[in-house]
């Protein structure tokens, strides 16, 4: 098996520097607030979960952190590899696309807003590697491969359109395609939505798996506090767009502070 | 045909002048201002006003607007269709111009000053002064890719052509080469990636260092680029399967070539063929030097000749 780029990444950074750096992020749609004042620091390797209803703010928090969508005011600051923590919208849209190309990944709730449904899933895999000029065709290829082992694909599939793929396997070819190129900071929009439970269950469990061994930082956005408890490291809990409560993980959903975090657990179904 | 534009055809003293082969002065500047930015800014996409041409979109109509704001009175132009100058369409383009402009037609690649196409560049080495027009139907290279103007224009802005490279990915993937034959894309002067309209990929070595000045004209689309003369082109390929041309086990049936681009014909219902040039003035040159293949001689190349000593005395 061939080493990765996630592999090969040397980890020179200082482990106190944030990878990124949100400050004040507020977005608003003419009167209608969609965030505001979100503020936070994410370092290398830590899983940030954002929950909350829907309509809570949370996708487009997720929009204006990944550089998607220019935040009405605040601050959004990413460590680059050659300029280290730099303002996403100060850049240049070529230099902001080139980031969101080399160093970041986004992981759409519906798979077919990430993949290209037309070319087969081998070609959607390679496509981040051709973006960072790769161009030897047999090295892709090995890398695909290697890709599509790890998220439990069946390898004779490689050349089959994605819509030829169940939802769940859809989902799978997204993750690869998004983790291919040894991003740094991987933005996840509710990654499991839309998938029965055994599905999501073992996306879950390879997520997991994923992100611990390549040292990944992740932004994951959910409204289910099982994904929340599972991934993230700590969680923000978001309400009518503002953050109502922050902490480590384990600490918010059993010790909720705030009545709409309790809310929330509370709201959980037990079987 | 209105009383001022038959003036016009002939080309005579006064107002005829002022609205020479069809198009009217303020359209062909619009055109020619267009042209001078394409060659500029090799292989960039220039928007232009399209107009309304006699003929559908998909008949040439941006080739035909390219070649009358640049044709001149002392113009000699040649109209090719797949190749051949004989084809329904090559030979009314050609009769179009001879009509509106007066000026005077030729089937001689070397003759010509401007060569207007879509299918082939011909096989007779362009020379300095000689402008090819093509007619292009889709200019957007990664249009089956990427679907939206905006997100193309930007890829194209920030030089971001991994996008293109999906698609050689793909034809590896499922024939082991590739397979891609027409409109095969090229880097132009190391900075835009250009579809050059579709030409078999054959032909795309020819670009690279012309003497010739290349113009591509999409009507429906409404860009015109070019590719001015001793530009590099370069075919895209990847380090492991470079770009390479078809080539062909046979010759020319009726003139010998070996190293033309060939079209199959199916003679009969027995599994009897032949290749012949696709490019019928050069074939047609070639005999003339005394040149013979395998089924020289045979009923088509009569045909062949009766057809363009016709077009030449219709055109005379």
């Amino acid at each position: 098996m061939t080493a990765l780029a996630t592999e090969e990444r040397p980890l020179n950074l200082v482990p106190d520097a944030p990878i990124m750096r949100a400050t004040n992020v507020t977005k608003k749609y003419g009167l209608i607030t969609g965030c505001k004042d979100v503020s936070f620091d994410l370092f290398p390797g830590e899983v940030l979960g954002i929950v909350g209803e829907s309509g809570s703010g949370k996708s487009t928090l997720l929009n204006c952190i990944s550089g998607h969508l220019n935040p009405t005011s605040g601050t959004v600051e990413f460590a680059t590899k050659k300029r280290g923590l730099t303002d996403m919208f100060g850049l240049s849209e070529a230099d902001r696309r080139r980031v969101q190309r080399e160093e970041l990944g986004f992981v759409h709730q519906n798979p077919r807003d990430g993949l290209r449904m037309r070319v087969s899933a081998g070609a959607n895999v390679a496509e981040p590697l051709m973006n960072l000029g790769n161009r030897h065709y047999g090295n892709m290829r090995e890398d695909t491969i290697t890709w599509l082992n790890r998220v439990e694909l069946d390898i004779a599939r490689i050349d089959d359109n994605p819509r030829n793929f169940s939802g769940g396997m859809q989902q799978r070819i997204q993750i690869a395609r998004n983790l291919v190129h040894g991003p740094r900071l991987v933005f996840m929009d509710e990654p499991t939505g839309g998938l029965d439970v055994s599905v999501q269950a073992r996306l879950l469990d390879l997520l997991r798996h994923l992100v611990r061994r390549s040292q990944l930082a992740v932004i994951v956005v959910t409204h289910d506090l099982a994904v929340a408890r599972l991934l993230a490291d700590r969680l923000m809990v978001m309400k009518n767009g503002y953050v109502v409560e922050t902490g480590l993980t384990d600490q918010v959903l059993d010790d909720p502070q705030h009545a709409y975090t309790q809310l929330l657990v509370s709201a959980v179904l037990q079987i | 045909m209105t009383q001022a534009q038959t003036q016009s055809a002939n080309a005579g003293p006064g107002l005829a002048d002022y609205n020479f082969a069809y198009l009217d002065e303020q359209t062909k500047r619009m055109i020619r201002r267009a042209i001078l930015k394409a060659v500029a800014i090799p292989g960039y996409q220039v928007p232009f006003g399209s107009r309304e041409m006699p003929v559908p979109y998909g008949w040439g109509t941006g080739g035909i607007q390219i070649t009358a704001s640049l044709i001149g009175p002392n113009d000699v132009f040649k109209c090719i269709d797949q190749g051949a100058d004989d084809t329904t369409n090559a030979v009314s383009i050609r009769r179009f111009f001879a009509k509106v402009g007066g000026v005077s037609t030729t089937e001689h690649t070397g003759d010509a000053s401007i060569i207007q196409s879509r299918h082939r560049i011909p096989e007779k080495p362009l020379v300095e002064g000689q402008i090819l027009v093509f007619q292009v139907p889709q200019p957007e290279p990664l249009r089956n890719l990427e679907a939206r103007e905006t997100e193309t224009r930007a890829m194209h802005a920030y030089e971001e052509y991994g996008l293109q490279y999906v698609k050689l990915y793909e034809n590896i993937s499922n024939f082991g080469r590739i397979a891609a034959t027409a409109g095969y894309p090229v880097m132009v002067d190391d900075r835009y990636v250009m579809s050059p309209s579709p030409i078999p990929k054959f032909d795309n070595p020819k670009l690279h260092n012309s003497p010739a000045l290349h113009l591509f004209g999409a009507g429906r689309e409404k860009r015109i680029y070019a590719v001015p003369p001793f530009t590099k082109v370069e075919s895209l390929g990847f380090e492991d399967y470079p770009f390479e041309v078809q080539s062909w086990d046979e010759v020319c049936g009726l003139c010998g070539a070996k190293h033309s681009y060939m079209d199959e014909v199916v003679l009969d219902d027995d599994n009897n063929r032949m290749f012949v040039c696709s490019d019928s003035d050069y074939c047609a040159e070639r005999r003339a030097q005394g040149h013979v293949g395998p089924h020289a001689g045979h009923e088509l190349s009569e045909i062949a000749d009766d057809v363009s000593n016709e077009t030449q005395e219709v055109m005379a």
